[in-house]
């Protein structure tokens, strides 16, 4: 299914799926987030205290599960690590803080914009540009290194660690902790979250769809292949959000949004250029870590550290905009990641 | 003949390193491609296609494949 035709489908459902699990009871706009589910995540076992956004979403769950899942059985679970972990985890963090800070990853800037959320459109020009600028990063030579053939227990642990969230979700037991109120009180019945999860990780696994990929590829070598998911993606979302009444066009008043139109952009730029240094949008390392990619499974942790930062640290955006402590995380994110890049690129160059 | 190793590269490294060997390559001309996975097979396959070259694919077994490209 690596066709044209596997593409569009991946990108419809999760377009339909993300337009459906608002109806189901998720928070608006937010039918589908990776970087907001992996922050609710965070929350949730305690790793911030943030108590609106705490909730065991079983949307990622069934991500990891559902790209474990058809991997083993396509014969492309390959357990493979040890390409520049270290620096793999510190630019999640920060296109996790990025994210954070435009509040939504690529897959809800794309779902933003289909519910009529025009401040999407400036996150959408910082995603373009950072992608754009972390490609030139990569043709000249930036490289995180190559990854080699892991024990292959390592493969199981996040999966592992997935099933056991799993049965804390559905137990509830004491120490989860479960948002009382606001977006973190929002979701859909946990059968039907955790049923898109696996669709979406097996199609999303099937035809690699990635957001910082379409651009990239587009750019690099002129192949509209994988962004066309992404316009798909738009399309279909758009279509539900019409029949379900949902689509609400303007810039002031949208959920879960700002209008600090230049920290929407800088922050979906931090997030674009550490997305393409890392081979790939949260979506598809989120994909890639269920299917034994250990250096994506740091790249998760990452993602869940970078999380717990934003919202103890006061760096993640609120409706009524980004404090200063976020600006300043997202001009030393940007500032630390080109270091990251132009070093990498550097010491290639010696070898 | 020209070798590429891209085994263990994320993706799109495979791609570009492969895109730096072919635009070398005179009519006629082949180079051999290493890669160590699936998708960077797809991937690299697909922009020498598209990119006007034919493609032979070698499984060498032990999920690692050859890629022979020749500029058309």
């Amino acid at each position: 299914m690596n066709d044209k035709k596997g593409i569009i489908i991946t990108g419809a459902v999760i377009g339909l799926l993300g337009g459906l699990l608002v109806k189901f009871g998720n928070p608006a706009n937010m039918g589908i987030c990776v970087a907001c589910f992996i922050r609710d995540i965070a929350g949730s076992i305690g790793l911030h205290r943030a108590g609106v956004v705490q909730y065991l979403r079983p949307e990622i769950l069934g991500f990891i599960l559902g790209a474990f899942i058809i991997a083993k059985t396509k014969g492309e679970f390959k357990v493979t690590g040890g390409s520049s972990p270290i620096s793999r985890f510190v630019i999640a963090m920060f296109v996790m803080i990025g994210a954070l800070v435009f509040l939504g990853c690529p897959l809800r800037m794309v779902l933003r914009l289909a519910g009529g959320d025009w401040n999407a459109i400036l996150g959408i020009v910082g995603f373009v540009v950072g992608v754009l600028i972390g490609t030139q990063f990569l043709k000249n030579g930036f490289t995180l290194g190559r990854s080699y053939k892991v024990n292959k227990t390592s493969g199981y642990i996040l999966p592992g660690i997935a099933i056991l969230l799993l049965i804390f979700r559905i137990v509830r037991p004491g120490f989860i902790i479960f948002s009382e109120s606001g977006p973190g009180a929002a979701y859909a019945p946990w059968i039907i979250a955790l049923s898109a999860g696996l669709i979406i990780g097996i199609l999303a696994q099937r035809s690699r769809i990635c957001m910082a990929g379409g651009i990239r590829d587009l750019y690099l070598i002129k192949d509209s292949h994988l962004i066309i998911g992404f316009i798909s993606i738009f399309v279909f979302a758009f279509i539900v959000n019409i029949i379900f009444g949902n689509f609400d066009p303007g810039f002031v008043g949208q959920p879960a949004a700002h209008t600090d139109w230049l920290w929407n952009l800088l922050g979906m730029f931090l997030t674009g250029f550490g997305s393409v240094l890392l081979g790939g949008c949260p979506l598809r390392q989120t994909i890639l870590a269920g299917e034994g990619n250990t250096d994506s499974v740091v790249t998760f942790i990452g993602y869940l550290v970078g999380a717990a930062i934003a919202h103890n640290f006061g760096l993640a955006a609120s409706g009524s905009g980004v404090g200063f402590a976020g600006k300043f995380a997202v001009i030393f994110g940007i500032i630390i990641v080109t270091v990251i890049a132009l070093s990498s690129i550097k010491y290639n160059k010696m070898a | 003949m020209l070798k590429v190793d891209t085994r263990g590269r994320s993706c799109p490294e495979p791609v570009i390193m492969t895109k730096n060997a072919v635009s070398d390559l005179k009519k006629g001309d082949s180079i051999k491609v290493l890669i160590g996975e699936e998708v960077a097979k797809e991937n690299v396959g697909r922009f020498a296609r598209n990119s006007g070259c034919n493609v032979e694919v070698n499984n060498k077994g032990n999920e690692e494949y050859e890629l022979l490209i020749t500029k058309k």
